[in-house]
């Protein structure tokens, strides 16, 4: 398959990128807004063309296993789901990232706390970026906020994810998922022989130990003083993805005097209020993250030195501005303006937001 | 005779399997783990897939069976190693794919994993040790605790009206279509061990055949967590959990 241009919804545009990346698995559970992936996938029947496995599992927890047991054994595999089916995977995510194992997991969230709504939110900012699971551990967060970016951010969640041997969480919300936009498709690739595999994952138990020692993948140490030297390696990676993988785009920040910081989906509204507002002479910039771990604290203590005030716009009741205020340090105002539930907030409500925590009017 | 002249290749009889490894093992002696452990050494060394073979532990007792078994292992989360072994085979076909669980690995916290993949026909072999405790965390009751027995958490004896009946998880399996050999099994005799041993192989062969989801459990006995001495423990099995767990093949297709 070649490069392709064409118009869809983002979790298609995941289920295409998936196949088209060389992905050898995927596993999920339905539920909504995300179920088109796991429907896109049986649709293509990729194990006809690429041999990429599909399977629709019994729960999110079964699917989180078996992604768990597809990387252990060196291929590349992913999984998909919402919300509560991502609180579902917290344990099986936390033995990926304990047995460093590169996987995908994407989270198209939906309002919660509890089953909540299928309404778009991004309340599981906390949950994705601060471990989710058990001890310490990171997945790398990606938030897009296009569907070039659903299609885009497999490729690079996997690239990463191999690259420090480490699962990455493509954190989307309901609108970028359900909402349908042009997308160019990248050509097909080959999915990866045993040969590259093999050479890719020595550590991998893929079954042929033929001129090796035998893998074993366990996240479980009882002695106290390894357990200690794994953690402090994990914390090693985690230093070295902070200190190279940090992304993020500005708009606007050459001249504003103050700052949106938004992730995903809400920071396209945001730009579209900040037009409006720069139309009406207020030099507004915006800062959208688009890993959330690792965090751009760099930036925005940087941008922070010469704003009088930022604002931190979130589909959710204030949890991404926890980071935010951790960059600024209190050298100038940080506020929140937030919508729960399902609600998507209109450019204008925004600047609402704005002019009354901000500008004091 | 010097030891020299009996020690000779000609009058071996015997030898610990080749992949059993000599880290020294956690077992409490007289339990069947180290048995079973040695069986599918044996096993997989005999059908030359040694080279070929993805095994996935469990949570409990078992957990440790990737440090005596020298080929690749996944260690999986409480109760999902079928999950987990329907990906490693379903993306590595060729390989010998199976899941050494417990009683409450595979039937308690595991039992939606169990079902479902054995209902799905994966192409894998399941070694079910069912001890009727929970040995590792110290002999809690476990979902096929007899009734009257005692356990940690059923100090009085396990009864029906409070923590219901003990599960005949191989008969349930054996109804479902996916499933190609459930067969249950003990190693508390030569002639059981050896019954038990055809029945793995059977079992890993099924595997490699892709001919469903196979089941051996074995009946098997916790001498630690039972409160017994080995010998005794092993009569207890026989007078109180063969009647309950009948032994032979539930299905054979």
């Amino acid at each position: 398959m070649k490069e392709e241009i064409t118009l869809m919804k983002g979790n298609e545009a995941i289920a295409h990128a998936a196949v088209r990346y060389g992905v050898d698995g995927y596993f999920g559970y339905p539920i909504t807004p995300q179920s088109e992936v796991l429907e896109t996938l049986e649709a293509l029947m990729p194990w006809e063309t690429t041999g990429m496995t599909v399977l629709q599992a019994e729960s999110e927890v079964a699917s989180i296993n078996m992604v768990y047991g597809g990387a252990a054994t060196g291929k590349a595999v992913m999984t998909s789901s919402s919300s509560p089916g991502i609180s579902l995977m917290q344990e099986g995510m936390s033995y990926i990232a304990a047995s460093e194992l590169p996987a995908l997991v994407v989270n198209v969230m939906r309002g919660g706390p509890g089953l909540g709504t299928i309404h778009p939110s991004q309340s599981d900012y906390f949950q994705a970026t601060k471990g989710g699971g058990h001890g310490d551990y990171h997945y790398i967060v990606l938030a897009p906020a296009t569907v070039q970016e659903m299609a885009d951010f497999v490729g690079l969640g996997f690239d990463l994810a191999f690259k420090y041997r480490t699962p990455a969480l493509l954190l989307a919300d309901g609108v970028v998922g359900q909402m349908m936009e042009k997308v160019v498709l990248p050509p097909q690739r080959p999915r990866r022989t045993e040969k590259e595999i093999r050479k890719q994952c020595p550590w991998a138990a893929s079954g042929d130990s033929r001129g090796r020692k035998p893998n074993i993948i366990t996240s479980l140490e009882l002695d106290s003083a390894q357990m200690e030297k794994n953690n402090e390696r994990f914390q090693q990676t985690y230093h070295l993805i902070e200190q190279n993988e940090v992304r993020y785009q500005e708009y606007y920040t050459d001249d504003c005097e103050y700052l949106f910081v938004a992730f995903g989906s809400i920071a396209r509204i945001c730009l579209k209020a900040i037009e409006d507002a720069r139309a009406a002479g207020l030099k507004i910039g915006l800062l959208r993250p688009i890993t959330l771990w690792p965090f751009p604290y760099g930036r925005i203590s940087e941008l922070a030195e010469k704003m009088k005030g930022i604002l931190v716009v979130e589909l959710n009741a204030g949890q991404m501005i926890e980071d935010v205020r951790l960059a600024v340090e209190g050298r100038v105002p940080v506020k929140h303006y937030g919508r729960m539930g399902g609600i998507v907030p209109n450019p204008g409500e925004i600047l609402e937001a704005f002019n009354s925590y901000i500008l004091k009017k | 005779m010097k030891p020299e002249d009996i020690k000779r290749p000609e009058n071996k009889v015997y030898s610990k399997p080749e992949l059993l490894n000599d880290n020294p093992m956690h077992y409490c002696p007289g339990c069947s783990h180290g048995v079973v452990h040695k069986l599918v050494a044996e096993v997989i060394k005999e059908m030359g897939v040694e080279n070929d073979t993805i095994a996935v532990a469990p949570v409990g007792c078992a957990v440790f069976a990737y440090k005596y078994i020298d080929v690749d292992w996944i260690e999986a989360a409480h109760g999902r190693a079928p999950a987990v072994a329907t990906a490693a085979k379903r993306l590595n076909p060729e390989r010998l794919v199976f899941t050494y669980q417990g009683d409450g690995d595979l039937a308690a916290i595991g039992t939606a994993e169990t079902i479902h993949a054995a209902n799905r026909g994966e192409n894998i072999a399941i070694i079910f040790i069912n001890n009727a405790i929970y040995g590792m965390t110290g002999g809690q009751m476990a979902p096929t605790t007899l009734e009257g027995q005692k356990t940690a958490t059923t100090p009085y004896g396990r009864r029906i009206d409070l923590n219901g009946y003990p599960l005949k998880i191989s008969d349930l399996l054996a109804q479902l279509e996916g499933t190609c050999y459930v067969t249950r099994q003990t190693v508390h005799t030569p002639a059981s061990v050896r019954k038990a041993k055809a029945a793995i192989r059977k079992a890993f062969e099924n595997s490699m055949a892709g001919k469903g989801t196979s089941i051996v459990e074995v009946v098997s006995t916790c001498n630690s967590g039972w409160k017994m001495s080995p010998e005794k423990a092993n009569e207890w099995m026989v007078e109180n959990m063969v009647p309950f767990y009948p032994l032979g093949d539930l299905k054979n297709e």
